[in-house]
């Protein structure tokens, strides 16, 4: 049986994750844990969040989980979610600037909010559906086509130094990250327990991975 | 291409049975959320809005054995409004699987919970809702007040300025409804939406009126709103979500199909 590590640090709902792998799990057991023995342990890590990044460092820190998490995506199949994808970067914008993992080069930043108002995508959030290109070939792509959309709710998105481990884009006031991809650790802007098929689908082939890319 | 705008059906429930008469011809219970909740899911919505009007304080965890079934069985972003008033109330609604909460009274009572609710769980799940009605004159410049009790008890706070305000407090989104408009069928009260939606920054939800598809399309069109709601036009099976989204889709809106 292959355990799967829902990281529980307090920040936001992970029973819709939980439910939404449990759906497309055949045969792996999810848990929700902040227990660092039971991630470490655990065959695939999923690393969600929502919230404010301040708050999401330093949570982590305190729970102990920040090494754990640095260490867990040296070697296992790794997917961040939103927030657990932004504070695998370097820095961020948010909270007057926080430091964050740095375990992918790079910077996250906000939206830019006093764009002109003629413009359909001055909000901030990016909230709805958009699509997003797939800019690499990954296991975690399969059978979704180019340009699905996804759910995104976000008012800050990431910026990787180094463009190579981009794997998927969308448009919001330009192009952004919707998808990083590092060695084992693949990364998403938007919510794929919020996506529907599409999502499902990402989460579905994420319990299917070896961490190869 | 990019964002796409939403279509949001909105489902009232009482004791945890949707009521307003939900009538698809092939379902097994017509008052069941979770039924009804797969058939929108599978019909295309962008999101799914409940609407908690139990009146008996006691029958207030019902919302939440709701919200849990639902967000069990359906992966699309799920918001919940009516009766909440504390921040409990909100981490309960968001632990059974909501993304959003909708505040309505409670943020006119008490303006600063609305700043407390996004500072602790993001503005990203604060939708505010506000309820209006037109004030002016047909010959005085439009102006709209807030209405509270179902539209009987006026408030004397500009909706414009009190949506304006609402986030600078923090509130993420804006669920606009023309009081005007309610259960009339005769379409979004447009002046009203635009007139929100270009004074604020974050999305705007259209919501009020719907009598036909053509009032989803000029939501957005006309009224500029990021996100239309309805009800009746869905429930009678009048119109699926996914002929509303052909419909705008032909007018040159972009919509998730």
């Amino acid at each position: 049986m292959r355990h799967v590590a829902v990281i529980d640090y307090g920040m936001g709902n992970l029973r819709s994750v939980s439910k939404a792998l449990e759906t497309v799990s055949e045969s792996a057991e999810i848990h929700i844990t902040s227990d660092p023995k039971h991630i470490l342990d655990a065959d695939h890590i999923v690393f969600p969040g929502v919230g404010a990044m301040r708050d999401c460092v330093s949570e982590l820190r305190r729970l102990g989980l920040d090494d754990v998490i640095r260490e867990a995506s040296q070697t296992k199949p790794f997917l961040g979610i939103c927030l657990g994808m932004q504070a695998l970067l370097s820095y961020s914008e948010e909270n007057n600037g926080v430091t964050a993992l740095d375990i992918v080069p790079g910077q996250v930043r906000h939206f830019d909010t006093q764009r002109e108002r003629s413009g359909n995508d001055f909000k901030v959030p990016h909230m709805g559906w958009n699509e997003v290109r797939q800019n690499i070939s990954h296991p975690l792509w399969q059978k979704i086509d180019d340009a699905s959309r996804f759910y995104f709710v976000h008012s800050f998105y990431v910026d990787p130094t180094d463009a190579g481990v981009i794997a998927g884009t969308s448009r919001y006031q330009h192009e952004f990250s919707a998808a990083l991809s590092q060695e084992n650790v693949f990364a998403v802007q938007f919510h794929p327990e919020k996506s529907q098929s599409a999502g499902l689908q990402l989460l579905k082939n994420f319990l299917n991975w070896d961490g190869q890319s | 291409m990019g964002l796409a705008k939403r279509i949001i059906p909105c489902l009232d429930v009482d004791n945890g049975r949707v009521v307003k008469g939900v009538q698809f011809v092939d379902i097994r219970d017509a008052g069941d959320p979770v039924e009804i909740a797969k058939r929108y899911d599978q019909q295309g919505a962008d999101e799914l809005t409940f609407l908690d009007i139990t009146a008996t304080h006691d029958n207030r965890d019902t919302i939440v054995h709701v919200v849990e079934a639902v967000a069990s069985q359906v992966f699309i972003p799920l918001t919940v409004g009516g009766g909440i008033r504390q921040l409990a109330d909100i981490r309960r609604m968001l632990n059974a699987g909501a993304d959003k909460v909708g505040i309505n009274s409670a943020a006119i009572s008490n303006p600063e919970f609305v700043r407390e609710a996004a500072e602790k769980f993001g503005s990203q799940c604060i939708v505010v809702a506000i309820d209006a009605k037109r004030v002016s004159d047909q010959d005085e410049a439009d102006k709209w007040e807030i209405f509270t009790h179902g539209g009987r008890k006026p408030t004397g706070i500009d909706a414009v300025e009190w949506a304006k305000k609402m986030v600078t407090y923090g509130g993420g989104e804006i669920l606009l409804t023309s009081m005007d408009r309610d259960g009339t069928k005769s379409g979004f009260d447009l002046a009203l939406t635009r007139a929100v939606s270009q004074a604020v920054n974050v999305p705007v939800i259209a919501s009020g009126g719907v009598g036909e598809l053509q009032d989803l399309t000029d939501g957005v069109k006309l009224g500029e709103a990021d996100a239309v709601l309805a009800a009746s036009i869905f429930h009678f099976g009048e119109h699926t979500v996914g002929e509303a989204k052909q419909q705008m889709a032909r007018q040159g809106i972009e919509v998730r199909l």
